[in-house]
């Protein structure tokens, strides 16, 4: 990401290429229980990403060597399907998506109750199905709304969002040109009821200020995308 | 004329109906992390967490006040063992002397040689129940690690041959029998079928194709409505 100072991707009025401004989200769909042999699952689309995500569980944990005597183990596969991008994808694990199921995990074990399973697993398959960018918090955060429609007990749903940095202006929720040709980019997990922090990457170059700007970003669309998450979730039952 | 306003559905609201204003805290639909309320005077309950004085929901589901305690009951749950409790297992395995059964709980559950159907010959155990079988059993212990013996020696326990299993989720299984089991009753009369409903929330249906397909229809519908919450776009 050495950023490429010739694509002009902010106009002088401050308008994105899909006319967002800086702060704006893309649209989401957020949809439960779209795989009926699962135990929860979502479908979340996020601009042109789709995502599906199953949860099955919690089970026993097998092959033994995984199990944990205090509490239950996430098994997380974040997969891209090789018609989700225009260059077809390998199928198979690569480094990328075990990289991406390992940082998922971790964010989820913050909320999930895992000492109420000792030995046990949950198996949470994140399907990308179509993939713009932000693949990893469309997944991380569809992850969380499955989770809760399986029923696992959470301590808070994990909302999952990225800002960056193009044309030296930082911007939220980068499209894929952003992502592919800006300066910087700064995923993020944040648990939307008390604020902090599971989730951080950071790709790029930002100043004290830009990094303040892109969490300010960050945490607002955060708590946009949990009011939806909220409402799928309770789907009108309210 | 000023009166008491007429309760028409566009004026009555989950806050209130025509009996008055309804207790906030009933039937509210709430997802993990939410906030409800002060802890203080209650207690929490079921799927329920007192976080620095405020109680919050762990899970999806429908708030319940009944007293003083908070319980959120889940629309989906796993089962979790209980000693005494007929269980429906599927074999998963088996050694020379111990049978593995899958409980659908998230561990597993043993059953010794000793506990088994009939008298088996150590290292006859696939003999007698073979890896896939289904069996009607009971939970004899729960341990501490949650790890549970499961038992076939008592009146009706044995080996499922005929007939379909299905399941529904636990917690739907006071839904599916009904008031004084009248709902169960009702199915069973209707289908013309043997119905062993077990409390892991599988249901062992033995009868005709036609009352099989009845019964299973109507627990699909069972476990549709009690999910029925949707999506948003």
């Amino acid at each position: 990401m050495g950023g490429y100072g010739d694509v002009q991707m902010i106009d002088e009025n401050g308008l994105r290429m899909d006319g967002r401004k800086p702060g704006d989200v893309r649209p989401i769909t957020i949809e439960t229980g779209v795989v009926p042999v699962a135990d929860g699952s979502c479908r979340m689309i996020w601009g042109t990403n789709e995502v599906i995500v199953a949860v099955y569980g919690p089970m026993e944990a097998h092959p033994r060597k995984i199990q944990r005597q205090d509490r239950a183990v996430l098994d997380v596969a974040y997969n891209m399907a090789p018609f989700s991008t225009t260059d077809r994808i390998r199928p198979g694990f690569n480094r990328r998506s075990r990289e991406i199921s390992k940082v998922t995990a971790d964010a989820l074990e913050s909320v999930v109750l895992l000492e109420l399973y000792p030995r046990s697993k949950i198996r949470i398959g994140i399907e990308i199905v179509s993939a713009e960018a932000g693949t990893r918090c469309v997944g991380l955060t569809a992850a969380s709304v499955a989770l809760a429609d399986a029923g696992i007990p959470m301590t808070d749903l994990v909302v999952s969002v990225a800002s960056g940095k193009i044309n030296d202006v930082v911007v939220c929720d980068l499209n894929k040109e952003e992502d592919n040709y800006g300066e910087a980019d700064l995923p993020m997990g944040v648990l939307p009821n008390t604020g902090e922090l599971v989730f951080l990457q950071m790709d790029g170059d930002l100043s004290p200020d830009e990094f303040k700007q892109a969490w300010d970003y960050n945490m607002d669309a955060a708590m946009e995308v949990h009011k939806l998450m909220v409402e799928a979730l309770k789907g009108g039952g309210n | 004329m000023k009166g008491w306003p007429v309760a028409r559905p566009d004026t009555m609201s989950r806050e209130s109906s025509a009996d008055g204003p309804r207790d906030s805290r009933r039937d509210l639909v709430v997802v993990p992390g939410e906030d409800l309320g002060e802890s203080e005077g209650h207690e929490a309950g079921h799927g329920v967490l007192v976080v620095d004085g405020r109680l919050k929901s762990t899970k999806q589901g429908r708030m319940n006040t009944k007293g003083s305690t908070v319980t959120v009951e889940p629309l989906h749950t796993t089962y979790m063992p209980r000693p005494g409790d007929l269980v429906i297992g599927h074999i998963e395995g088996c050694t020379n002397n111990i049978w593995f059964i899958d409980i659908g709980a998230p561990f597993n559950s043993i059953l010794p040689m000793s506990l088994g159907p009939a008298k088996v010959e150590f290292g006859g155990t696939r003999k007698v129940l073979d890896i896939g079988d289904s069996i009607l059993c009971r939970v004899q212990e729960v341990e501490e690690t949650h790890q549970s013996v499961v038992t076939m020696k008592g009146l009706g326990l044995r080996k499922i041959k005929s007939g379909a299993l299905d399941d529904v989720d636990p917690h739907l299984l006071g839904r599916l029998i009904g008031k004084g089991g009248k709902f169960l009753k009702d199915l069973k009369h209707e289908s013309e079928c043997r119905i062993v409903v077990a409390e892991n929330g599988r249901l062992w249906i033995d009868g005709e194709l036609e009352g099989i397909l009845k019964v299973r229809n109507k627990l699909k519908e069972l476990s549709h409505d009690a999910r029925q919450i949707g999506g948003v776009n």
